[in-house]
């Protein structure tokens, strides 16, 4: 633990640490471009310069320069300004001064700092460099002789995207940031660039022209598109959400968002239910609230079957609990019927930051770049920084790191090959990852658990057992009770009369032909084509919500804009509907629900990790056949608003189809 | 930008070299310089890789040869390395060609000490000449470029032609040079200037004379 001296003042630094993190941790602002805390360090930027003695007398780059013991570094001296001052006027040489038509206007870092630490004017006459814009693909906007070649998008995608594809070709003043050849970057992280960008760059292509930061109201909210429970600020003006933007948690996202998470947003404004619908003569007839009740009424027999959807919150699946009854709720819309009986084993245990602190990991039928992008990134994090070693039972696919594939045969996981076997005996934190492409198939969770237990993945401090979710109402609806034994197909069998279905749209409704469909749900979609009811509701974006992401954390987001037309939260139409029935429901506002809710599980009433314990249930571990694919064919068109939104529909058709996309002529 | 990276049509390179492979001696020798690096840092070679790939481009175009993205591409492959990092290296250095070029690529040197020994005259034969900074003659012999310097300040104005050096130039042999090229004569390599021996002064040796001849100690002279 070095002691350091930051402008007269004595910290204690951890051993390790440079001294541009010394000095913030001095409480001291070291403007910087190239330096991000999440990337290996460039030192090409210069804009960090300190005055350290002892040392040469010359300004140093602090990010590159490790504390050590007696450092009497200062940040505040002539030379640190006049360094600065220096730097801030080369780095603008070649920048152009197009801030009022560039988008990074207002949140720029080039902007913030040429103020804060810049001459004020420049003394070059000569012809500013022009670069050409580069492609980048759908989603990222360039406008390259902006950039000052900071190199952070190059590292973000060698390191954290995983795919070394984006580069700086040429030398000197020719040098220029690009992909290869001009290609679409093939990341579903692409758009974290994007954030990282410290000029305009690159910029958001779907967002473009759109809005100055300073006219937004920001609003914290928790991403619904996977499991991983992303922490997002909704950015909205008006009505409409423009655009999310990840924040920073370090024990979910850190600060990365999936591409879906960012640009999913104008699916919000498009295809939206707002006002009820009755199916009349085959055909759906827009009607009043009162109406559709009524309807509802007609076929309510004080108990009905409730089908979640993918992005439900944790309230519309009690307040829907609390109405229908208990007896007959499935969440697991396309078929899955693991057992629930311990959620411990249902669980990604390890946590999404531990499993980076794995030293072998075993995947089996989950294809986690497309079902849990930011997972990924950690695992490819357990590779990069503590050489892991990953065995994957499935499917080959690019999973953007090196992966030992052990076929796609379920037998590897009963009779497991030698190298795998080897590498569990001799891990120190061994963990297990299976997905939805394996759990389908009877008895692949017995035989997990049992490899779990054979090879000690639960040991003193380290749970190994996880099951990847890529529901983001999953976890939530399994505490809230949301899982019928034998799944969707028996409940189905038992034809119940009336059935609820909350924005679920991946169902095969042919199951439900002889059941009155009461669809409560934002987007028309397949859901809302087979209903003979349409409740129309709120999407995450509209409601206050609890989500309980894949390894159980409780979070709460808040509420960006109010849902279109009469569209209403889906909990106050539980509510409203249970006046019409005549069964009135014991809560009358969020707040009311919630605490209604933390009575029945209590879990669900406190934001953070619910603590499932460890327990495993007695399944039957006989495994045979094939993996015959992963659940996720098109990352980009995984739920209903995704699927109307014309940003993800667009890459979905460019990134996953591969069709070339022209622009009109402009 | 004049210096930056224009690269020919995509298709149309990769229709014709998309089935580029080593031949048996590149192969080898591509081989010895991965064995000069320890196992999984193969990757050092990549430069010298990308060079006998250019090579033999060469030998198969009857030119100086040069790097198309499908060759790059096999390099990269070979060494175990993502394509955009080979692309970068290939970018970065003047010696690969990212374009054809033609038999003969003159690479002239109009750097500070070169310009004031008169490189001036040297662009103005090979203008002269018919050749053309950045392009190819119709005929295929000559591609000209202006590079950085190249180290032979001692004996400026210089030009590079393929792998020899040209030295001590003016107007007049550079002139020469060019047409003994053209006319398949192999012109004297290194200074033009009779009677100097490599970069060694003119007139003789101004200092250490005394080991003109022989070896001699001067630790007694101090």
């Amino acid at each position: 633990m070095p002691k350091v001296t930051v402008d007269g003042l004595e910290i204690e630094v951890p051993s390790g640490a440079t001294v541009l993190q010394a000095c913030e941790m001095a409480g001291k602002e070291i403007p910087r471009f190239c330096y991000h805390e999440r990337l290996s360090i460039a030192g090409n930027c210069r804009m960090c310069l300190v005055e350290i003695a002892p040392g040469p007398p010359k300004p140093q780059a602090s990010c590159a320069l490790p504390a050590t013991e007696g450092q009497i570094i200062r940040t505040d001296t002539p030379m640190v300004k006049k360094a600065r001052e220096g730097v801030m006027e080369f780095l603008l040489i070649n920048h152009p001064l197009d801030c009022p038509i560039c988008d990074q206007g207002g949140e720029c870092d080039l902007q913030d700092q040429s103020v804060a630490y810049g001459r004020g004017a420049s003394r070059f006459e000569e012809n500013k460099r022009a670069v050409t814009e580069k492609y980048m693909g759908p989603l990222v906007k360039t406008a390259m002789t902006r950039c000052i070649q900071c190199t952070r998008c190059v590292r973000f995608a060698e390191e954290v995207a995983g795919i070394e594809e984006v580069g700086a070709i040429g030398r000197g003043e020719n040098m220029q940031i690009t992909t290869y050849l001009e290609h679409a970057m093939q990341s579903e992280l692409s758009g974290n660039v994007v954030d990282l960008c410290p000029v305009g760059a690159l910029t958001s292509k779907p967002y473009a022209f759109e809005a100055r930061p300073w006219e937004l109201k920001k609003t914290p909210s928790i991403d619904v598109m996977d499991a991983v429970g992303t922490n997002i600020r909704l950015d909205s003006r008006g009505r409409a959400v423009l655009r999310a933007l990840p924040r920073i948690n370090d024990d979910v996202n850190e600060e990365w968002a999936s591409d879906k998470t960012r640009h999913a947003v104008d699916g919000l404004t498009h295809r939206r239910l707002d006002k009820p619908y009755i199916r009349k003569d085959g055909k759906l007839v827009a009607a009043s609230w009162t109406e559709a009740f009524d309807a509802i009424k007609a076929h309510w027999t004080g108990e009905a079957a409730v089908l979640a959807g993918d992005q439900v919150d944790c309230e519309t699946m009690f307040a829907a609990r609390a109405l229908a009854g208990s007896s007959m709720l499935e969440g697991r819309q396309t078929g899955l019927a693991y057992d629930t009986s311990s959620l411990s084993a249902v669980n990604f245990n390890t946590t999404i930051a531990g499993i980076e602190n794995a030293d072998v990991i075993l995947l089996v039928g989950s294809d986690l770049r497309r079902e849990a992008p930011l997972v990924n990134t950690r695992i490819q994090k357990a590779i990069r920084k503590r050489g892991a070693k990953v065995f994957a039972i499935g499917p080959v696919t690019d999973l953007t790191y090196k992966v030992e594939w052990l076929g796609d045969d379920l037998s590897a996981l009963t009779k497991a090959p030698k190298v795998l076997t080897d590498a569990l005996k001799n891990a120190e934190r061994p963990a297990i990852v299976v997905g939805g492409g394996a759990l389908r198939y009877a008895g692949v969770h017995g035989a997990a658990l049992a490899l779990a237990k054979k090879f000690k993945l639960v040991r003193d401090g380290w749970n190994g057992f996880n099951v990847l979710h890529f529901a983001a109402a999953r976890m939530g609806g399994l505490m809230l009770g949301y899982a019928h034994d034998g799944g969707i197909k028996k409940l189905a069998a038992a034809s119940p009369k009336l059935a609820f279905f909350l924005g679920a749209d991946e169902v095969d409704y042919s199951l439900f032909s002889n059941t009155f469909k009461v669809y409560v749900g934002h987007h028309g979609d397949n859901g809302a084509h087979h209903a003979d009811v349409i409740l129309p509701g709120a999407a995450y974006s509209e409601k206050s919500g609890t989500y309980v992401n894949l390894e159980g954390r409780v979070q709460r987001g808040e509420r960006a804009v109010f849902p279109p037309g009469d569209a209403r939260e889906d909990w106050a139409i539980f509510r409203a509907l249970s006046d019409a029935l005549g069964e009135r429901l014991p809560f009358h506002s969020v707040d009311a629900l919630r605490a209604e809710m933390a009575k029945a599980v209590p879990a669900l009433g406190v934001e953070g990790l619910a603590h499932y314990g460890w327990s495993e249930p007695a399944l039957s571990a006989e495994v045979n056949g094939k993996i015959a694919d992963y659940p996720i064919k098109d990352f980009y068109l995984t739920n209903a608003i995704c699927r109307a939104s014309e940003t993800m529909q667009k890459c979905s058709s460019e990134l996953v189809h591969g069709t070339q996309v022209l622009e009109a002529a402009e | 930008m004049a210096g930056a990276v224009h690269i020919p049509d995509e298709a149309e390179t990769r229709a014709k070299w998309g089935g580029f492979t080593f031949s048996p001696a590149y192969k080898a020798k591509a081989d010895v310089f991965i064995g000069r690096y320890p196992a999984g840092r193969q990757q050092s070679a990549v430069m010298a890789l990308l060079d006998l790939a250019q090579r033999q481009v060469g030998d198969e175009t009857q030119t100086q040869g040069w790097l198309p993205v499908p060759v790059i591409e096999y390099v990269a492959s070979y060494l175990g390395m993502p394509y955009m990092r080979t692309y970068e290296v290939a970018t970065f250095y003047t010696m690969y060609n990212l374009a054809p070029v033609g038999r003969f690529h003159v690479q002239i040197c109009g750097t500070t000490p070169c310009m004031l020994r008169g490189s001036d005259d040297i662009i103005a034969a090979c203008k002269n000449r018919g050749l053309v900074k950045g392009g190819t003659t119709p005929d295929g012999l000559f591609t000209l470029n202006e590079v950085e310097c190249m180290g032979n300040c001692a004996s400026a104005p210089m030009v590079q032609i393929n792998d020899d050096n040209y030295e001590d130039l003016d107007y007049d042999s550079m002139t020469a040079i060019l047409s003994d090229l053209a006319e398949g004569k192999q012109p004297k390599v290194g200074t033009q200037l009779p009677g100097r021996h490599t970069v060694e002064p003119f007139g003789g040796a101004t200092t250490l004379q005394a080991m003109v001849d022989k070896n001699h100690d001067y630790r007694g002279d101090w």
